[in-house]
């Protein structure tokens, strides 16, 4: 498929322009009005007009900088400003992630894009939706609360035939107005005094409509980053060294010379890479060309064991306290029983599943880009700042990858695209192979994590003293990507905090302390293994935590494990409310952990966790079979409960979960990357393997919908309880209590021999 | 560089290609089929699946001299938005993709599975795709939609 665009700044120049654009809806051919908010960060947000347009044949066209990472996030935004605008959901398309169009709200993760972005544009549409209705009452000469919208006509009240549409009050023109926008990117407010409809008259918001970019995807018709071709375009691949980044000693050309096809080997400060005709041609060219790499300067640990040793024993940069209560010292001097336990977990693949892609077209000072980065601003500035030219001279287009989990926060690939295409003077294509994806993926995190507490002699929780000691996202604004950095930019910063939220702070303990350390890991501009935001970040391993350590002390005083939590649940009734939604549905039985022991080597358990990620509550119930012989474990069934506020698309929120708890269960029992000082070990999925059909669990889920609240996040927050529930079901089954993960035959066996 | 005649979803298309390059890069590139996708290059997790003959083969694997003079089948080969395949059409109806890249290997291998077994059980379903990768974790709307396919009358 064709791709073409025309930027707003050619659009701005001339009225009435007939504009084919590119999106997952599909060709669309569009009239926009003239318009002139363009600043040099994106669109102006106090121009109405930059956030969305209304053609004559009534189509609503939402200029917004949030993109489609594969959640179905755009079809629930199109819904909301469908709802907002009172027109059919077909009339809104949405241009999505185009710098030069779109405003910058900041970047699609963390799922705050419903959260955040959706309240932006529901506002923005409602202030819309007001300047329509006040032109529709001079135009129908009634006031403004006598007249009704329905699918963009406005009509007066009992006097049907006395209507309007959208298209023929604004079609074609400007808005021309000013509304209030403050702050930046996620916590832009905008238009926060206009009133929004009341969630009671929703018709578009709440319902299971279709998502838009699926039907493509199915055919082949959809255009990935991967598929964008524009002409005259040349392939490039990367090549890099197999440990930490250093400088390329020699590299001899001679090596590939006689390739067919071969354009070019791309030097630039210690970055490589080669450009060939074909996409064939460049592979081999990268994988014959002989390099020489230097020794890197920082060795890459001995294995997992020293990281968790420097965790321990590093000084943290940062402590992130969000809880502290009470006296501790007092509390364990005063505690009848103590526990104390420490968890592991390991560095974790985002694993795209297909490796990132782009293409750039970089002439002179100015360069347009095609990428399947979650933030296209923020890309656009780190190119711009590498080609040291200004940001407006980059036209981003974001072009859906595969789905990244975070990953295309950092937008490698686009660098390296871009660094290649200046080299040769042409548009160049980029793709990484799956073993430069593998190693080079900036991994989430490994984390340490303690936790003591102290029980009363009533057998009351008294004490609650948790401590995460995370690395913290080498990758991060503050830090350069891996081409800038080769060609010699260096970090500004020890990375950006890997959350704190998830060490027991849903309970409440009388005193009670919650700690997230964060360990420094780039270091003389470098880092043994690049890290970054992997989905829930740090939640995973602080629910781990938190939560096997609370069914520990339940266990232990013969309580079942979810009364043990009604005790302290006593916070926020949402808590207690979806924990028991989803111990109904999974039909608990209320009896004490462990299960009775079983007579043959499959036993059976269940397990429960619980878990508040920014303020979308999630309770799973885990059901597991253990082969005490082998060590296999085998997650029968989840069941879980999930209550994020007021729902936009209840199938689609359910697709989420689903692929939440399927990659839980899979970095619960299968995912660590393994590295000596040599190198990693897995760069392909054979030995880094991830969940497959007949891993599968079968899986319940049960929504709480809550229209009096706002829509919170729910593209990663049923990830979070998944490990925690998962051992603890081992545990009910075996006895056998799991400090590690992921939880492979080999550590179940030696959890049953402890 | 040789000229390779090969028979793609139907039609007769000759290229002039290295013999030893992979029958997904000529599909990509020379034939603009952008249904097959690279995902490892190594024939572990079923992006590039087509068929070739009526059997289902990683085309990042295949040179494009093995497939000369084959029939090579596509997702395009399959249907369109406008004329989907009945189990095109029953993932749609299943809503069963997140991201959608593997969905490539996934239509191809229920449709390898569905030729042979048109009335599969859960059991089989999870046996024939086990070697097909979703990292988004849509495994379990995928079983729904050839399940879809099997129980309604339309022929696969």
């Amino acid at each position: 498929m064709e791709t073409k665009s025309i930027s707003r700044r050619d659009l701005l120049k001339s009225t009435g322009v007939l504009v084919v654009g590119f999106s997952f809806f599909g060709n669309v051919t569009r009239v926009l009005a003239q318009g002139d908010g363009l600043s040099v960060d994106g669109m102006d947000p106090t121009v109405l007009d930059s956030w969305l347009a209304i053609s004559k044949d009534g189509t609503v066209t939402v200029f917004t900088g949030k993109v489609e990472l594969g959640t179905g996030v755009v079809t629930a935004l199109a819904q909301i400003v469908a709802e907002e605008l009172d027109v059919s959901f077909n009339k809104v398309y949405m241009d999505s992630g185009d710098t030069d169009t779109a405003v910058d709200q900041g970047v699609t993760a963390a799922a705050r894009t419903v959260e955040r972005g959706g309240v932006q544009l529901r506002q923005a549409s409602a202030a819309a939706r007001q300047e329509l209705l006040k032109l529709a009452s001079a135009r129908l000469d009634s006031p403004v609360d006598k007249l009704t919208v329905t699918d963009g006509v406005v009509s007066v009240i009992g006097s049907p035939a006395k209507k309007i549409a959208y298209g023929d009050l604004l079609g074609g023109k400007r808005f021309n107005i000013k509304i209030v926008a403050a702050g930046v990117g996620w916590d832009m407010k905008v238009a926060p005094e206009v009133p929004a409809k009341d969630p009671k008259d929703y018709k578009v918001v709440g319902k299971s409509i279709p998502r838009v970019d699926l039907p493509g995807k199915f055919t082949g018709e959809f255009v990935y980053s991967q598929d964008v071709t524009v002409p005259g375009m040349l392939h490039g691949r990367v090549v890099r060294p197999a440990t930490s980044l250093s400088a390329p000693l020699s590299v001899d050309e001679s090596s590939v010379k006689n390739i067919p096809g071969m354009v070019k080997v791309v030097r630039e400060g210690n970055f490589v890479g080669v450009v060939a005709q074909t996409e064939w041609a460049a592979i081999q060219a990268a994988r014959a060309l002989k390099v020489t790499w230097a020794e890197p300067t920082l060795k890459m640990p001995s294995g997992s064991a020293e990281v968790f040793d420097y965790l321990k024993n590093t000084k943290s940069f940062k402590d992130t306290v969000p809880t502290n209560r009470g006296n501790l010292d007092v509390a364990f001097s005063q505690a009848q029983k103590k526990y104390e336990s420490t968890y592991y977990f390991p560095f974790q693949l985002h694993g795209m599943f297909g490796p990132p892609c782009a293409v750039a077209d970089v002439r002179g000072d100015k360069a347009t880009i095609w990428t399947g980065t979650q933030g296209p601003f923020r890309t656009r500035d780190a190119i711009a700042l590498m080609l040291k030219i200004p940001p407006k001279n980059i036209h981003l287009l974001y072009r859906e990858g595969s789905g990244s989990y975070g990953r295309l926060e950092s937008d490698d690939v686009a660098e390296d695209a871009a660094l290649m295409s200046r080299a040769v003077g042409k548009p160049v294509r980029v793709q990484w192979m799956r073993e430069d994806e593998h190693a080079w993926d900036p991994k989430g995190p490994a984390q340490y994590s303690t936790v003591r507490a102290g029980v009363d002699a009533q057998g009351k929780v008294i004490a609650w003293d948790y401590m995460d000691r995370s690395l913290p996202w080498s990758e991060s604004e503050a830090n350069p990507l891996l081409a800038s950095s080769q060609i010699g930019m260096k970090p500004t910063g020890p990375g950006f905090l890997n959350g704190a939220s998830g060490g027991g702070q849903i309970y409440s303990f009388e005193n009670q302390k919650v700690l997230a350390a964060s360990i420094p890991w780039v270091q003389q501009g470098q880092w043994p293994l690049r890290t970054s935001n992997l989905r829930a970040p740090g939640d995973l391993a602080r629910v781990f935590a938190s939560e096997s350590t609370i069914d520990e002390i339940a266990s232990d005083l013969h309580v079942d494990p979810v009364q043990f939590r009604l005790r302290y649940l006593t916070s926020d009734k949402r808590i207690p409310e979806v924990l028991m939604a989803t111990v109904k549905k999974a039909g608990w039985t209320d009896r004490p952990s462990p299960a009775p022991a079983s007579t043959g080597n499959i036993a059976a358990g269940r397990g429960v966790a619980v878990a508040n990620r920014a303020n979308t509550m999630t309770a799973a119930v885990a059901e597991v079979e253990v082969d005490k012989s082998t060590g296999d474990v085998t997650v029968k069934k989840i069941t879980l409960a999930h209550d994020c506020g007021l729902i936009v698309n209840p199938d689609g929120l359910k697709n989420q979960i689903e692929g939440n708890i399927l990659q839980g269960v899979s970095r619960a029992l299968l995912e660590e990357v393994q590295f000596d000082a040599t190198g990693q070990k897995n760069l392909d999925w054979n030995s880094y393997p991830v969940i497959r059909f007949q891993q599968v669990p079968d899986v319940e889920i049960v929504l709480i919908n809550r229209p009096e609240m706002q829509p919170l996040g729910g593209g990663e927050p049923s990830i979070v309880p998944i490990t925690a529930a998962i051992a603890n079901a081992i545990f009910d089954a075996t006895g056998a209590r799991m400090r590690q993960v992921p939880f492979t035959p080999q550590r179940v066996l030696s959890a049953l021999k402890a | 560089m040789a000229r390779i005649s090969l028979k793609v979803n139907g039609k007769s298309r000759v290229v002039e290609t290295d013999p030893d390059t992979p029958l997904l890069y000529v599909l990509r590139g020379n034939l603009e089929l952008h249904g097959p996708r690279f995902g490892c290059g190594l024939g572990q997790c079923g992006a590039c699946t087509v068929m070739v003959d009526s059997n289902t083969v990683r085309s990042c694997m295949l040179p494009v001299s093995a497939a000369e003079n084959k029939s090579v089948t596509t997702l395009e080969g399959l249907g369109s938005v406008a004329r989907p395949h009945a189990i095109q059409a029953a993932f749609v109806e299943e809503q069963a993709a997140q991201c959608g890249f593997c969905m490539n290997g996934m239509v191809m291998g229920a449709k390898a599975l569905l030729d042979k077994n048109p009335h599969p059980t859960v059991s089989d379903i999870k046996k024939s795709l086990n070697s097909y990768i979703c990292r988004c974790g849509t495994h379990l709307r995928v079983i729904r939609a050839i399940q879809r396919v099997s129980n309604s009358s339309v022929k696969a």
